[in-house]
């Protein structure tokens, strides 16, 4: 690698780092926004007009406020914790493809960190090891809450990574590579007369939904948010947090977001990719600067789309009530795995006999299955009317 | 697509990982000096819910949480076996589709096989959390 790339690559990563630090910044004033809409409020409205400047007042307190280690815990892994949660959370994100490639100088620059053809390898090895941040912070706390905060986290996070696992091998059946690069760039291809819009979603709708969800547990939000499940383990992990330390924790998860958010929006939702861009850029002049225009706007297209998933998680937080401990691992172990595998099978044999959308097969048996049961007249479990 | 990936196309995680500690030191150094610190027997007691701690937590904690870690690197692995396999499986479909059907075939031995243990441990109650 020359050093010209290697400088303008370092330049990406640094943007690329800064859009990330702001975006999980802002997730928590949008969290507050949508939380309170959600619910009839108004949310923060004080710091600057409609409150924006929320974030930044949060960081100051954050940052002034007193920085606790309780006297019974390991002292440096109490301060390793949360750091190399913080730590796991920001390496994710150079692998993502954000954009197409920029012409400069006849060179075609990807708009990516890494361009590596291990990437979603990446991204998984770096996101299983973020469990390591929870373990060794409620470990370290010496408090019984964490322990459990932090047990749980470990539990349910490898459990839902194994169907996470499963449901991409679908995917890369399909596209032959591990790089997102590639398989964002193979949903480039007309579907139905409209190009741009060959999104994985249209034959992956069960590996769509795996994803999602183990992409929920793995981030810990509601309704899988039983590590930190605050009605029963006071904070969970980060219980004997405070100061920075506990905003590493609780940052972490919103740079978590966003990558999940970025990730789905690359593997099943055609990535850059639009509906129409052979058309815009028929549109557009010729050369670089048309070749720069539809990078560009194929980079706002995908923060779109990560926008809209972060709102989607946000959604679901004030929509679903939390699963109890049993509910979510036998949800994580006996039906997203079978299905995950299920999935491989019949995805498999679509390939094989050129039925690309074979697991639509499997939607549809549910939904049969679903609606069968629904039908049937239940088992009442009324309790005993006592006769006093 | 470019298959000729040299380490140094790595280099860039370098100058990621670069920045992210920066960012975690520079603020674990700036909180650390600025806020306030003020210590009492009772404040540095771990937190129970404002009862006096009994004992610490270095207690032990059910198996089962052992027994799901134990059953993740089992099944890890197995899923690492499939994606070599799942990379490769368009390339075998266009080399002749008689390959690819044996390897499927093999593929869903393997898995079935899986799926042996898997109902096994379930039927062993591995699973069960009510109890």
């Amino acid at each position: 690698m020359d050093s010209t790339v290697f400088i303008v690559r370092s330049i990406i990563i640094f943007v690329i780092f800064g859009i990330t630090l702001l975006i999980a910044t802002y997730s928590t004033y949008a969290e507050r926004k949508v939380a309170a809409f959600l619910q009839d409020r108004l949310g923060p409205n004080r710091a600057g007009p409609f409150g924006i400047w929320q974030p930044l007042a949060d960081a100051v307190k954050m940052f002034t406020k007193e920085e606790f280690i309780p006297a019974q815990a390991n002292k440096w892994l109490f301060i390793a914790g949360p750091c190399f949660a913080m730590l796991t959370a920001l390496m994710a994100s150079a692998v993502i493809p954000f954009g197409d490639t920029v012409q400069y100088e006849g060179q075609f620059i990807a708009v990516q960190g890494i361009d590596i053809n291990i990437g979603i390898l990446w991204i998984f090895g770096i996101v299983s090891l973020g469990v390591y941040g929870v373990m060794i912070g409620g470990w370290a706390s010496n408090n019984k809450f964490s322990l459990l905060g932090a047990i749980r986290a470990a539990s349910q996070n490898i459990s839902y990574e194994l169907a996470m696992g499963l449901s991409i091998i679908a995917i890369l059946m399909m596209s032959g590579s591990l790089s997102l690069r590639d398989m964002v760039n193979q949903q480039a291809t007309p579907f139905l007369g409209v190009s741009g819009l060959n999104w994985n979603i249209f034959y992956q709708p069960v590996g769509f939904i795996i994803f999602l969800t183990c992409a929920f547990a793995e981030c810990n939000r509601t309704p899988f948010d039983l590590p930190e499940c605050e009605t029963e383990l006071v904070g969970g992990y980060h219980t004997e947090y405070s100061s920075m330390k506990l905003g590493f924790y609780l940052f972490a998860e919103y740079i978590n977001m966003f990558v999940s958010s970025a990730v789905i929006s690359a593997l099943y939702f055609g990535g850059f990719n639009f509906p129409g861009q052979a058309w815009v850029a028929s549109l557009l002049p010729a050369g670089a600067l048309g070749h720069n225009l539809l990078t560009s706007i194929g980079v706002v297209v995908f923060f779109g789309k990560i926008f809209f998933f972060i709102f989607f998680y946000m959604w679901v937080r004030w929509t679903l009530p939390r699963f109890r401990y049993d509910q979510l691992m036998n949800l994580g172990w006996k039906t997203l795995i079978p299905l995950a595998i299920l999935n491989i099978v019949v995805t498999g044999a679509g390939l094989l006999f050129d039925f690309k959308p074979a697991t639509w097969l499997i939607v549809i048996f549910v939904v049969v299955l679903a609606v069968i049961s629904a039908a049937q007249p239940r088992k009442t479990m009324r309790p005993q009317q006592s006769t006093v | 697509m470019n298959t000729n990936y040299l380490p140094s196309d790595y280099l860039p995680i370098v100058v990621q990982l670069l920045a992210a500690l920066g960012f975690i030191v520079g603020s674990m150094l700036v909180s650390h000096n600025i806020g306030p610190k003020r210590h009492s027997k009772k404040k540095d007691d771990p937190f129970e819910c404002g009862i006096p701690t009994e004992g610490d937590a270095r207690t032990p904690i059910s198996v089962k949480y052992f027994l799901v870690a134990i059953l993740f690197v089992l099944f890890d692995v197995e899923i690492i076996f499939l994606y070599p396999w799942a990379v490769n499986f368009l390339d075998w479909m266009k080399e002749s589709r008689e390959m690819a059907i044996a390897i499927f075939v093999e593929m869903i031995l393997f898995m079935g096989l899986l799926l042996v243990g898997f109902y096994y441990i379930i039927r062993k109650g591995v699973l069960n959390w009510n109890q």
